[in-house]
């Protein structure tokens, strides 16, 4: 297989040597939860000089799902719920998905979006749109699927988000301290690399699309350590076996036929304009937004938890004081320790 | 949670698919990937094929890093 090439862990020796040669202080933001994982999985914060920081910014769609969201989908209680596994354990204001299933609420797991159109074929359903740029596109086929063979039990509660408004907003925000991005994989395979082409033009910004797998992640930094050096800002891409310039048109117009650009509320890092993706007009009636009057506003419940600092990569997972205390995958307080993709899990996995 | 692993289609009738993961079939949605040949190699995510994957790329990037740190 292809993707063992990209293991060789006799270059990936080679290509530290040569990042090793870089002494300037380096912080680059990885904002993809793959990345995160892989990044832990690979040990490459251990192995990469003290100098070279990899930061976890706000990879993860389920980490930053703000917590009405959560008191929305559990108040229908008279439908089928359909999400994707990591959803599950996501805290509300007050209680989770899987304790409200295990009171009786009808929560099913589903692998696809249209395994929950399947299920509205016979019941009243609601599948919860929860994702990044690479997930959405399959919801949004997934709602014009509905419309084309008028399954109307069928609605889908958005808390879609896109990447580039993410990172413009980090970039504006004061205390976070960013020279570069490794830039996700798989989102970029939607978008391509072209979607990036402001992050130099308005912020003099790098950043570098990378695959996942260890040679990959240690190329993109290399990559990255030369654009700095050249002293030319500029986006390259690391995985062109999968991100072209322009991306997937196709995924992109299935998005723009059935979806329209929002404000979006981000949990920990509050309202970012036009960062989100809401249901057009003439799909409303597959809004659950709209079909059960929900609203889905802003709210933070006080807690102890840092997982905001964490998302702007201001501390580290260990940093919290309640990583790896009352924070635990097994009882995530924080949403950033929920999904296996978050900081925090992907922290307690691998690097305590 | 944008995890997407790689399969390589079997099948294809219209915009559905069969992808091969190792032993094990499983029908994607191919409607991203109208292009799509028997034998491709695909990135599935949440039933849907996102991309094909370029053999041709992937073996000029690892081509690349041999001759540049493979001395």
């Amino acid at each position: 297989m292809l993707n063992n090439s990209f293991q060789d862990p006799g270059l990936s020796h080679k290509i530290l040597n040569q990042i090793s040669e870089y002494k300037k202080e380096l912080r680059i933001m990885e904002v993809c939860g793959s990345h995160t994982m892989a990044i832990g999985k690979w040990a490459l914060r251990k192995l990469l000089p003290p100098n070279i920081q990899l930061i976890s910014g706000p990879g993860c769609p389920v980490c930053v799902t703000p917590v009405s969201y959560i008191d929305a989908l559990i108040s229908l209680k008279s439908l089928t719920i359909t999400v994707f596994g990591d959803l599950l354990r996501l805290p509300g204001s007050l209680t989770t998905l899987e304790t409200a299933r295990a009171q009786g609420l009808d929560v099913r797991l589903v692998f696809s979006p249209l395994d929950a159109l399947k299920i509205a074929q016979k019941q009243e359903t609601v599948f919860a749109g929860i994702g990044f740029e690479t997930t959405t596109p399959g919801i949004a086929h997934t709602i014009r699927l509905a419309q084309e063979n008028n399954i109307t039990n069928f609605s889908v509660l958005p808390a879609f988000k896109l990447i580039p408004p993410a990172l413009k907003y980090l970039l504006l925000a004061d205390d976070v301290e960013i020279d570069a991005f490794l830039l996700p994989g798989h989102v970029s395979a939607i978008i391509g690399s072209n979607a990036y082409s402001f992050l130099p033009a308005q912020f003099d910004t790098s950043g570098v699309i990378s695959g996942f797998e260890p040679l990959d992640i240690l190329l993109a930094i290399k990559m990255i350590i030369d654009i700095l050096e050249s002293g030319k800002n500029a986006i390259e891409n690391e995985y062109q076996r999968v991100v072209s310039p322009s991306g997937n048109l196709q995924a992109q117009n299935i998005m723009n036929q059935v979806l329209y650009p929002r404000d979006a509320c981000w949990r920990g890092l509050g309202i970012i304009p036009a960062s989100g993706l809401a249901i057009k007009p003439e799909f409303s009636r597959f809004d659950a937004t709209q079909k059960y009057d929900l609203d889905i506003s802003y709210y933070e419940p006080p807690s102890p938890c840092r997982c905001a600092d964490i998302l702007k990569g201001k501390i580290l997972p260990p940093q919290c004081p309640l990583f790896a205390d009352s924070c635990s995958p097994a009882h995530p307080i924080g949403p950033c320790m929920v999904s296996s993709e978050g900081s925090c899990a992907a922290y307690y996995k691998y690097e305590r | 949670m944008c995890l997407a692993i790689p399969g390589k289609i079997i099948k294809i009738s219209q915009d559905q698919g069969t992808v091969d993961l190792g032993g094990i079939s499983q029908e994607v949605s191919l409607t991203f990937i109208p292009q799509v040949t028997l034998g491709d190699w695909v990135l599935i995510h949440t039933g849907f094929a996102i991309n094909i994957i370029s053999e041709s790329d992937a073996l000029q990037t690892i081509e690349l890093l041999q001759a540049v740190y493979a001395k």
